[in-house]
């Protein structure tokens, strides 16, 4: 079980999908029901990870390894360690929300819908899992196709445009990371003589200076455009805007963190001592990204587009926390990463939800709706706060651990993000004030609909988790930190023995020790 | 001498004279079984290929083995897709439909010689032997002025390519006293290769030989005729033209190439190097602009030849296999893709691509079939497509023609753009008045195995992988 459970997360939604192509069309209800059962069960499969994840053991768990196509030495090695649990978990459980959302907002094509959205799982599954750089590249890419015909198909107004430039950008962003794991292919037989792209052969290499670096930016690039980091945001306003909000739920939630997860997975292992220099240049984006985001969040009038908006500030202490490149730093990122996939994802439910019942989603349009609909305007609240990092809701776990280890490396960054969670203050709860409170002045908010048991029932296990993690995030600290640790040492072990054998190799590894001698000066 | 290897192309070509013959005594609405008879002649055809041996003829002349065998097989899949698509379309024939197929036989008969070509002469003769049915193909449609156009644009473009090619051949000959691939390698050795710079005599040849047959591969700057004549030509021709011919040329190109030129201390990597950006570039701009499906594909499959000449830049051994992997994994999307535009076409008489707007709702697996095939074209996983690109890829890298790939994925990102133009229209676009499209049965059996081919070639690409690499042993690099 414990072998095949992976490859069972990954292709149970690519059976479900199969298996929905063959119910005709019109039963639309036989065609949620069904996804729902298939995503609810793969759910609960996952959990299975958890509680038989071993806490103490640092490596990959789960592993299978078996060879795919021989001549070109490519493996099907799938695995889990601290890092990535958490996110299959996260993808598994918000595709099952995403779905669930879903029932009413989708009225055409459901089972065009339900297929490409089950597909987007095994994508998403896929891309966590992966150990194999060439398998990891294919569900990376692979994913992108039902992505498109989700904003495509099923997007607002804008919708065509939006998702062409989400294609190409990302497309664009990914074709080098293809190159250089190419290079990496050859560099690997060159040292070891085996044709290998498996990720655990691979890591072992030594790489030259020089090339680290260019490589380094191959890879970046890639996931700089996932994340979005603060000069390649501006494909995400758009396509969050008018994607259809389980689009939204799984782009924020899920797709995002591909690119923060590929900087810890890959850029840090494979490249120490070029994403050591890149420390400052990328802590700079990223507070960037954290105030820029936030100030624009704050002039949005559509309540999506702000929760957009607000994801860039939010990815920004992600990735502010990855390059602390200490243990506060990246637990904290890493748990911002599911924090976000919950408090934003959950945010752009309940934008979903209002707009289902008034067709608007502008600030101005609504105004003193608590009073009509109180349990929507608790819910909102709640998640709201949590996105904010109150004290007591898991963002503030997050933030500050990502805030302590920003702290611990460099006392600026640490104080410029934090002028970040203030501003999100300001435009969160300057949103709900106008949106829930103040009073009444559009006739037609008076006969809103509070929310119905199935929208309930999709909110409360994300409220759970947001107190859950905000009071006790122990259990999945526990599990993350002796992977985390296990990296934080193989990584500086790895960069100080580049750095002292390259030493004598040639002039080029020379001048960039020299470079990171005097820094350390 | 063993007269049995050759049997693939004899037997073939005696079927050919059948379909002539028996077309005179065959109802005019009958035709169609002579569409039949020459899918089961393709199919004895393809038998013989896998039960017949290796080895040479004629003295060398003709010699069959791991390469020949490969592309023959390309050859026969793509004419076996093209004639069982050809029988719906003849509907659109006015006269002589039997010989539409006869003639499709013939020019399959020429590049399965072509393939195992090892003398130039008969090479030559192999070459026309594909091109001047085609010549005939394309003008089919003989009303329509457009057909009319293609035949007579192809025929003189190419007759023109042909006396280049000729040219070429009577220089190489006139300088090293033979035809035989493998002596002028030896010749080229022994007299040349110490000799400083190169003789303008032979230096002509080299560039005749990469102009005549980079006529047949449309590849930049010799690809001007390629988009008239695929809009203008019957669309199973056209699919026959893009695959087929190409692969022909392709591998006639790869045997005189790495069989005897390679030896040649020339900078060849930067020729072709240059040829294939080019192509690649330019292309996939053009294609951009394209309103036509047929003239699009046309543009791409330019493109795509770009991309093919990116493995043969590396000279390895594993770029030929990538090369001949990936011209497998072409043939199954590109013909898929003129499948359906051809399916679109009988129903609708149009191949403009507005006018699929909405298809996805009125024929959501034609659609389907579409969406795959276009993004086993641009190499989106797990597909056919991006499994060869991803290895044509890796033997350049390996070469460290990294400028190479650089520009051949971004340009791939360029053809994202236009492939994807299509799809947003069966899919994005609402339109009331979209037909549902039939799909008869010669197409419906081209469809099921393009699409198998494109998705099992994706996912299991280990048997062809190995037939590819032991027909890129043939080559000594």
């Amino acid at each position: 079980m414990s072998e095949y459970i992976l490859t069972l997360l990954v292709f149970i939604p690519v059976a479900g999908a199969l298996l929905l192509l063959l119910v005709n069309g019109s039963n639309a209800g036989l065609l949620k029901s069904l996804a729902f059962m298939v995503s609810l069960l793969n759910f609960i499969l996952s959990l299975y990870l958890y509680f038989n994840f071993d806490s103490l053991n640092p490596g990959f768990q789960f592993e299978i390894n078996r060879v795919w196509i021989q001549n070109f030495g490519i493996s099907y090695h799938l695995g889990v360690d601290g890092i990535s649990l958490f996110l299959v978990l996260l993808t598994t459980l918000l595709s099952a929300i995403a779905i669930l959302s879903s029932w009413s907002a989708i009225k055409e094509k459901v089972k065009e819908y339900m297929v490409t959205m089950l597909l987007l799982e095994a994508g998403m599954i896929g891309v966590f899992v992966s150990l194999d750089l060439f398998l990891f590249y294919v569900f990376w890419e692979g994913m992108l196709i039902p992505m498109y015909f989700l904003i495509g198909i099923w997007g607002g107004p804008r919708k065509v445009y939006a998702t062409i430039k989400f294609v190409l950008f990302t497309m664009l962003g990914s074709i080098f990371m293809l190159v250089a794991i190419l290079v990496l292919y050859f560099m690997n037989y060159n040292y070891t003589g085996q044709y290998s792209f498996n990720f655990t052969e691979i890591l072992q290499l030594p790489i030259p200076l020089n090339a680290q670096v260019w490589l380094f930016f191959a890879f970046a690039l890639a996931f700089a455009i996932k994340v979005p980091m603060f000069p390649f945001h501006t494909w995400l306003p758009d396509a969050h805007v008018e994607a259809p909000t389980a689009g939204s739920v799984l782009l924020a939630g899920v797709l995002l963190k591909m690119g923060t997860y590929g900087f810890l997975r890959f850029c840090l292992p494979l490249f120490p001592n070029a994403f050591m220099d890149m420390i400052p240049l990328f802590s700079i984006l990223a507070v960037i990204g954290i105030i820029y985001g936030a100030l624009v969040s704050t002039m949005q009038k559509d309540i999506k587009s702000l929760v957009a908006f607000s994801s860039v500030s939010h990815l920004g202490f992600v990735m502010l926390g990855l390059f602390a490149l200490n243990m506060q730093g990246i637990q904290g990122g890493v748990l911002q990463m599911i924090n976000h996939g919950i408090s934003t994802g959950a945010l752009f439910l309940i934008v979903g939800m209002i707009y289902e019942r008034r067709h608007t989603r502008m600030i101005e349009d609504y105004g003193g709706i608590a009073r009509v609909v109180p349990i929507f305007s608790i819910f909102f609240m709640i998640v709201a706060l949590s996105s904010i990092g109150l004290p007591g809701t898991n963002g503030f776990v997050g933030e500050f651990l990502i805030l302590l280890g920003a702290f611990n490396s460099r006392i600026i960054y640490a104080v410029l993000g934090a002028i970040g969670i203030i501003l999100a203050a300001v435009y969160m709860l300057w949103m709900l004030q106008r949106v829930l409170f103040q009073t009444i002045k559009n006739e037609e908010n008076k006969k809103l609909l509070d929310l119905n048991l199935r929208e309930i029932i999709i909110l409360i296990p994300i409220i759970l988790l947001i107190f859950w993690i905000g009071f006790y995030p122990q259990p999945l600290l526990s599990k993350m930190e002796p992977a985390v640790k296990n990296l934080l040492e193989y990584v500086e072990q790895k960069s100080d023995s580049i750095t002292s054998s390259s030493g004598e190799c040639d002039k080029i590894c020379e001048k960039a020790e020299e470079s990171s001698i005097t820094k350390e000066k | 001498m063993n007269f049995s290897i050759i049997l693939p192309e004899t037997f073939l070509f005696l079927w050919a004279i059948l379909i002539f013959v028996s077309d005179f005594f065959t109802k005019e609405e009958k035709k169609a079984n002579l569409g039949y008879l020459s899918l089961l002649g393709i199919l004895v055809s393809i038998f013989l290929l896998f039960s017949t041996g290796q080895g040479e003829l004629f003295g060398k002349v003709y010699s069959s083995d791991a390469l020949s065998q490969f592309f023959k097989m390309v050859f026969l899949l793509s004419s076996f897709l093209t004639i069982s698509v050809s029988i719906d379309f003849s509907s659109k024939i006015q006269r002589h439909k039997g010989e539409f197929f006869a003639l499709i036989l013939v020019s399959t008969v020429g590049m399965m010689l072509l393939s195992s070509a090892r003398e130039l002469i008969f090479l030559y003769v192999s070459l026309e032997l594909v091109t001047i049915p085609l010549y005939v193909l394309a003008a089919y449609l003989k009303p329509d002025p457009k057909s009319a156009e293609a035949g007579l644009k192809y025929m003189l473009l190419g007759a023109i390519s042909s006396a280049i090619l000729l040219y070429g051949i009577s220089l190489i000959y006139g300088i090293t006293g033979t035809t035989f691939l493998n002596e002028i390698k030896t010749r080229l050795i022994v007299d040349y290769l110490q000799i400083g710079p190169i003789g303008s005599g032979l230096f002509l040849s080299f560039i005749f030989f990469i102009a005549g047959f980079g006529f047949k591969l449309a590849l930049v700057p010799f690809h001007m005729w390629a988009p008239d004549v695929y809009e203008g030509a019957p669309t199973p021709v056209t699919a026959f033209l893009s695959v087929g011919s190409k692969a022909a040329g392709l591998v006639a190109f790869l045997r005189v190439f790495f069989d005897s030129f390679l030896v040649y201390n020339f900078d060849w990597v930067t020729i072709m190097a240059t040829l294939a950006a080019l192509s690649m570039i330019i292309g996939n701009i053009v294609a951009l602009l394209q309103t036509n499906i047929k003239r699009m594909l046309a543009y791409s499959s330019i493109a795509q030849v770009g991309y093919i000449l990116v493995g043969m830049v590396a000279i390895s051994e594993r770029g030929v296999s990538s090369v001949a992997f990936y011209t497998l994994a072409y043939l199954f999307a590109n013909i898929g893709a003129f499948v359906v535009a051809i399916a679109f076409e009988l129903q609708t008489g149009s191949s403009e691509i507005k006018d699929y707007s909405g298809l996805s709702r009125t024929s959501p697996i034609l659609s389907l079939m579409m969406m795959i095939f276009l993004l086993s074209l641009v190499g989106i996983p797990p597909l056919a497509g991006f499994v060869g690109k991803y290895f044509l890829f890796a033997a350049a890298v390996e070469k460290n023609l990294i400028w190479l790939v650089v520009i051949a994925v971004l340009t791939s990102v360029i053809s994202l753009s236009y492939y994807v133009g299509v799809l947003k229209e069966m899919y994005f676009r609402k339109n009331e008045e979209q037909v549902k499209i039939r799909i008869p049965l010669g197409i419906r059996i081209a469809l099921l195995i393009c699409i198998i081919g494109v998705i099992l070639i994706g996912l299991f690409p280990n048997p062809f992988l190995d037939f590819a690499s032991q027909a890129a042993l043939v080559f000594k690099y």
